[in-house]
C-alpha cells in the first residue's frame, strides 16, 4: 500500500490527516511525542470565544477513525525514490509514500532567553504557556492567591532581531487579552496591564474581544516594550518601561507578571528539509512555494506543508492550511497518476 | 496696541518643510537607524532619563521633525552608558548614533 506521510501530530497534522482519509487516501500520521495534540492540547481554552481547547482536539480525534497513527516515534530517515518517498521512523517501520505533509508546527521562544525579564530567576514570573497549564488545573505556586497587579508583556521573543527572531508572533496580542480578560474574570480587583509595542488584533472578532477588554474589563494597555524586570525587596516583580504615550518613564510593581513568549522554528524542521533537498526560510521556517498563491505547496513535488511549520498561525489558519494541503495532495496525485 | 488677544504660532509639524540633512546623514552612515519602532525600551532602561528627560526614542523622532533644539538638549544629557544599546530590540546601535549625531551635529548647522 502506498500511503501519505503526514509528519506532526499537531492540530494541522490531525486535521490534514482526517481530510486525506476522508479523501479515500491512506495518511500515515507521525507524532514524535506520546499523544496528539500539539501546543493547542495543553491550552485550556482559545480566542476569540473563550472555546475550550480539549474541545477541538478531541473533536479532530474523533475524525481519524482508521488512520493509522504513530506515536512516540520520529523520522529517522527520509529518502527519494523515483517516485514517491521512503519514510523509515526510529521505531524501525517502513512506509513506502506517494507525498509528504509536513506539519511540523512551532516551538516556543524558550523565555529564559530574556534573561533581562528573570523568566526563571524570579519568584513570580511565568509565561503565557505556563498560565494556560495554571488555568487548566495545574497548580503553580509563582501565581499567587489574590494577585492585586498583574502584568502581560507581549512581544517576548519576537520581533526581536537581538534574540534572533525578527517575525511578529501574530497571536500574542490577542491571547495576551484574552488571558488578561481571564485574569480579571477571576481576579476582579486586580489591576491588570498590558505592556505592548504594537497591538496586531488582525483576525476575526479580534477587535471585539479588545473593546471587551477596554470597557467591560478595564484592563489598562500601556504603550511601552518593558527593558527590564527588577525583583523588590518584598518578592514582588517591579517592571520598567516608558510609556510612550506620555514620553515618561514608568515604574510599577507586581504580583504575577507574564511573559507573551512567542513563536519560533521547529529546529528539526532543518534535518527535514535537507532529507528532501527544499531551502528553508531564513527564519528557520519552511519555504513556501509561493507566499500568495499558495503557502501549502513547497519547491519539491510531493511535498505539501501544513499549519505553523511556514511561519506563525492561529488555530483557524492553522486547520484551514491543513485543508488546503490535503486537497493539493489529492490533485498533485490525480495529476501524476 | 492691544487688542485684547493675540495669535499663538501653529504647532503643527510641516513635514514639507522639515530639515532632514542630520538625520540622512546619520542614516547613511547606519541605515539601521531607520528601523526604529518607537518601542521606548532605550529610554525605559536609560540612567538619566527619568531626571534629565533624554531619550533615544525621542532623539530619532525629534530629527525626524526638526525639532534640533529638542535634540541638542537631550544629547547633551547623555552619560554614553551604552544600556539602551543593550535592549533595542531592533539591534540599533544607539549609543554609535548618539556619538555621530554629537559629531555631526555642528557640521550639519552649518552646512543649511
Amino acid at each position: 500500500m502506498e500511503y501519505i506521510a503526514v509528519i506532526g501530530g499537531g492540530i494541522a497534522g490531525m486535521e490534514t490527516a482526517a481530510q486525506l482519509k476522508a479523501l479515500g487516501l491512506e495518511p500515515v500520521l507521525i507524532e514524535r511525542t506520546e499523544a496528539l495534540g500539539g501546543h493547542v492540547a495543553s491550552w485550556h481554552c482559545l480566542f476569540p470565544d473563550l472555546s475550550p481547547a480539549d474541545k477541538l482536539i478531541k473533536d479532530l480525534k474523533s475524525r481519524l477513525e482508521g488512520v493509522e497513527i504513530q506515536l512516540g516515534t520520529e523520522v529517522a530517515s527520509l529518502n527519494p525514490l523515483r517516485k514517491g518517498y521512503s519514510l523509515v521512523l526510529s521505531n524501525g517501520k517502513v512506509y513506502p509514500c506517494r507525498a509528504i505533509v509536513f506539519a511540523t508546527g512551532f516551538t516556543q521562544f524558550p523565555a529564559e532567553r530574556k534573561e533581562e525579564y528573570g523568566y526563571g530567576i524570579y519568584d513570580h514570573v511565568i509565561t503565557n504557556h505556563d498560565l494556560e497549564g495554571w488555568f487548566n488545573g495545574n497548580g503553580d505556586s509563582r501565581v499567587p492567591e489574590a494577585p492585586k497587579a498583574i502584568g502581560f508583556v507581549h512581544c517576548v521573543g519576537s520581533r526581536d532581531i537581538k534574540a534572533g527572531n525578527s517575525q511578529c508572533s501574530k497571536v500574542c496580542c490577542i491571547t495576551a487579552i484574552k488571558q488578561a480578560i481571564e485574569m480579571k474574570e477571576r481576579f476582579p480587583k486586580a489591576e491588570v496591564y498590558c505592556f505592548y509595542m504594537d497591538l496586531r488584533l488582525f483576525g476575526k472578532k479580534y477587535e471585539d474581544f479588545y473593546i471587551r477588554a477596554q470597557r467591560d474589563c478595564n484592563i489598562h494597555f500601556i504603550r511601552g516594550r518593558v527593558s527590564e524586570v527588577a525583583e523588590t525587596i518584598d518578592g514582588r516583580v517591579q517592571v520598567k518601561a516608558e510609556d510612550t504615550l506620555s514620553g515618561r518613564p514608568v515604574r510599577v510593581p507586581l504580583d504575577l507578571l507574564v511573559l507573551m513568549a512567542g513563536i519560533v522554528c521547529n529546529p528539526d524542521n532543518k534535518k527535514l528539509s535537507d532529507a528532501v533537498s527544499m531551502p528553508l526560510d531564513d527564519d528557520g521556517f519552511f519555504h513556501s512555494w509561493n507566499n500568495v498563491v499558495d503557502i501549502t505547496r513547497s519547491d519539491r513535488p510531493g511535498v505539501f506543508l501544513a499549519g505553523a511549520c511556514t511561519g506563525a498561525k492561529t488555530v483557524p489558519e492553522a486547520l484551514a492550511e491543513a485543508r488546503s494541503a490535503a486537497l493539493n495532495v489529492y490533485q498533485y496525485l490525480k495529476g501524476s497518476k | 496696541m492691544d487688542f485684547g488677544f493675540r495669535l499663538s504660532p501653529s504647532s503643527a509639524v510641516d513635514l514639507d518643510k522639515v530639515n532632514l540633512a542630520l538625520y540622512d546623514r546619520l542614516a547613511e552612515l547606519d541605515p539601521g537607524i531607520r528601523t526604529c519602532i518607537g518601542c521606548g525600551s532605550c529610554s525605559a532602561t536609560c540612567t538619566s532619563s527619568a531626571y534629565s528627560g533624554m531619550s533615544v526614542r525621542k532623539v530619532l523622532l525629534a530629527l525626524q521633525r526638526g525639532r534640533m533644539q529638542d535634540v541638542e538638549k537631550m544629547l547633551s544629557n547623555c552619560m554614553l552608558c551604552g544600556k539602551c544599546t543593550m535592549v533595542c530590540p531592533r539591534g540599533i546601535n544607539t549609543r554609535r548614533l548618539i556619538l555621530n549625531a554629537c559629531r555631526l551635529y555642528d557640521n550639519v548647522e552649518e552646512e543649511v
